[in-house]
This record gives C-alpha cells, structure tokens and sequence, in this order.
C-alpha cells in the first residue's frame, strides 16, 4: 500500500496552520510591534495552502522545478518585506522552522507505521531546509537592497565647491574620503576652477575623521592635478591626530601647502593673490 | 630679442606628431634664443601616457637650454588622465590660460615690459 503525502496533508491543512500558529504565537521572539496576528495568519495560511498543492509525491525534491515558483515567490515576497520591516535574521528563519515543525508533529500523530514516518519526515525536512535557505537568501538580498540604497544616497550628497572670493575657491569634504569620491571631489573641483578661471583652491579636510595612506593619496592626486591645472591647492584642517597619522604613516605632504584652519588658508590665499583685508576706523564727526 | 615660443596644439596628438613637435619646438627654442615656452593644450581632450611623457621632456629639454616651459589650458579631464597615469609633470609649470602663462612667464623671467615674439606652430592635421 503505497502511502499518499499529498492527500493527507490536504485532509489536515487546517489542522498544521492551527498548530503552526500556536508555535508562532507561543514563540516569545513574537514581534507583534512589526506585524499584527491577523497578518501573519494570512501571511502564514497562503504560504501552507501553496506548500501543500506542491507536495505532491512526483517532484517533491525538486525545488528548481516550476512547480515550486509560486512557493518560492511567497516566501520571498515574505523574507523581503521582513527584511525591510527590520526582522532580524533569527526571527525570519523561525518563520519557516516552526513551521516544518508543525508539519512534522502532524505527520507523526498521523503516520503509524516508523518505516513510513521516517522516510515522508525526511523528505518534508529536505524540502523545509531547502525553503529556509532560500527564505534566507532572499533576506539577505533585501537587506543589501537596502544598504545600496543608502550608500546611493550618501554618494549623491554632493561635495560643493564653495566661491570664497574672485579666485579663491573653497572645498569643504566632509566624511570618508573613498576612491569613487575623490573622483567626484577632483571632477568637481577641475571644472569649477574652469568655469570661475579661479587660481586657488582650498580643500578642508576639518570634517574627515581619519586620513590613512589612501585617503592620502586621493589628496595628493587632487592637488596634483588641480597643479596640472594651472592653479594652486591649499589642504587646510590638519588636526593634530592627523597630523600625527600623516607623519607615522610616513607619508610626504612636503611639496603640498598645508594649513592648519580654513582661516589661516584663506589668509594665504589673499597673500598670494596680493590682497588686503583691513579694518576701516570710523571717524565720528 | 625674441622672449617667448608660443605653441598650440589644435588637434589631439598622434605619436608621431608628438615627436615632430618635441625636435620642432627644441630646434626653435635654439634658433630664437627663446627663454620661455608656452604649450597652449586647451583643444586637446585625449592624451595617453606618451603624450605626458613629451611634454614633460619639452620641459626638461627647454629648461637645458635656459627656457622655462608653461602648459596652459589643460581640460579637466586630461588632468585626471595624466594623474591617474602617475604622471604629474614635475618641473613643467602650469597656468589657466595664455594671457595667465604669459604673466607666469614674465615673472619668472623677470623680463622688461617688451612685446614678445611669438612663433605659431599650429600643428594641424594635413
């Protein structure tokens, strides 16, 4: 007598959504702040009655198969709006697990033979095992959909190039300084020198936390090709720690101009470009 | 009394052109007795590392011969180009634009206030 899965789990969905929803809600990792009972049964009741018209004997194992896809798709759809909701991963992963508990509890209160009780509970963990891995890639993604979309966002907060005064250009940078933008940075800096015909540029580095050899070396490039330009780089805003960083790491910032605040570049600048900043005494009549 | 050699590059250069231009310009600067040389590069949009290289021995070439070089007008993006090829042209001045050089120039040269003679070598294609 061959044993029929497929129909015993239908005759007893009702049955494993109950149970599975008592271990949810007994769960005490239960997150009734991110998502009310009422949603989670729905989530829940249409992941099972996809599940169960999928377990049919033929291609049980076969999770690649088109069968599978609808499943696939709920589960995912449930890992990513988790994801985003700020699940964290062990919650996420309960979800399924507890599930392949209920179905197997159920199997066991309804299977009497052991032969055919072990072989149908191993082949309903594969499958489980399975939809968590794929639950948990799919969690993953979403979260990193999210982490993209904020290191976007970080990108296009734009470095501006501030005009200080006629011919004096200023660039506060604040935060890390990365390869892609110091390319932002140098691209910015170049064709606003063009655009105003300016003849020094003062890049603040006051707002950046740490200067390792890297960042070092994305300045020293900004300097050199704002040089190549036909214009003068001043780097102001050298903290004493980096200062401190800068010599340890034995790095030459000799042939750059180097001042301490904006202030004193600004200074430079004027002196440079042979302009006086004076105080005019008021002469009361 | 001729002071300074004027260049510009109007088209991007090819190798051999390049070449052409360095013998030219060296031949030039000995035969005026020039004490400045000015590269105008601002219609050049493309450069690769051997193009760097020329205008960096133009300058030590010139500076043999007693005359300053000053590349001017140099594009953003031809700028980035040479960086990231490590390519920073040391000892070849720069300027904004040609009336900038020009001032460069006279400074350095500390020359009297005298019009200069100014050679064109428009390397067009031909």
């Amino acid at each position: 007598m061959s044993f029929n899965l497929h129909k015993l789990l239908q005759k007893q969905k009702k049955n494993i959504l109950e149970l599975w929803m008592k271990n949810q809600l007994a769960d005490e990792g239960l997150r009734e702040d991110l998502i009310s009972n009422e949603d989670l049964r729905s989530q829940s009741e249409e992941l099972i009655s996809s599940l169960v018209n999928n377990l049919t004997s033929s291609d049980m194992e076969d999770l690649d198969g088109d069968n599978w896809n609808p499943v696939i798709e709920i589960l995912g759809g449930i890992a990513i709006t988790r994801a985003r909701q700020g699940f964290s991963p062990r919650e996420t992963g309960r979800f399924v697990f507890s599930l392949k508990d209920a179905l197997l509890s159920i199997l066991q209160n309804e299977i009497s033979d052991p032969k055919v009780l072990f072989e149908e509970s191993g082949k309903i963990s594969r499958v489980m095992d399975n939809l968590s891995i794929i639950t948990f890639e799919t969690f993953i993604k979403g979260r990193e959909e999210v982490i993209l979309r904020q290191t976007d966002e970080i990108a296009e907060i734009s470095t501006p190039v501030i005009r200080v005064w006629d011919g004096i250009l200023a660039l506060p940078i604040i935060g890390t300084l990365d390869s892609s933008r110091t390319q932002i940075v140098m691209e910015n800096l170049l064709q606003e020198i063009v655009e105003t015909g300016s003849s020094i540029a003062i890049l603040d580095i006051s707002g950046v936390p740490a200067v390792d050899s890297l960042v070092a070396q994305h300045l020293i490039k900004t300097v050199s090709a704002t040089r190549l330009m036909g214009a003068e780089c001043i780097i102001s805003g050298i903290r004493p720690e980096i200062a401190q960083t800068v010599v340890h790491l034995g790095i030459d910032l000799s042939n750059i101009i180097t001042k301490a605040s904006l202030a004193t570049a600004l200074a430079y600048a004027f002196k440079v470009l042979k302009l006086e900043v004076k105080r005019t005494t008021i002469i009361k009549n | 009394m001729g002071n300074f050699l004027l260049v510009t590059i109007q088209v991007d250069l090819y190798d051999r052109l390049a070449l052409n231009l360095e013998a030219d310009l060296v031949q030039m600067v000995s035969k005026t007795n020039a004490r400045g040389v000015l590269i105008d590069i601002s219609a050049v949009s493309i450069v690769d590392s051997f193009m760097g290289r020329i205008i960096g021995n133009i300058a030590s070439m010139s500076k043999i011969m007693d005359a300053e070089t000053v590349v001017v007008g140099m594009q953003p993006a031809v700028a980035i180009t040479l960086i990231e090829l490590g390519l920073p042209l040391k000892g070849v001045h720069t300027a904004l634009n040609v009336e900038r050089g020009m001032d460069l120039l006279k400074s350095m040269i500390g020359t009297t206030e005298e019009e200069p003679e100014e050679e064109d070598d428009d390397y067009l294609t031909e």
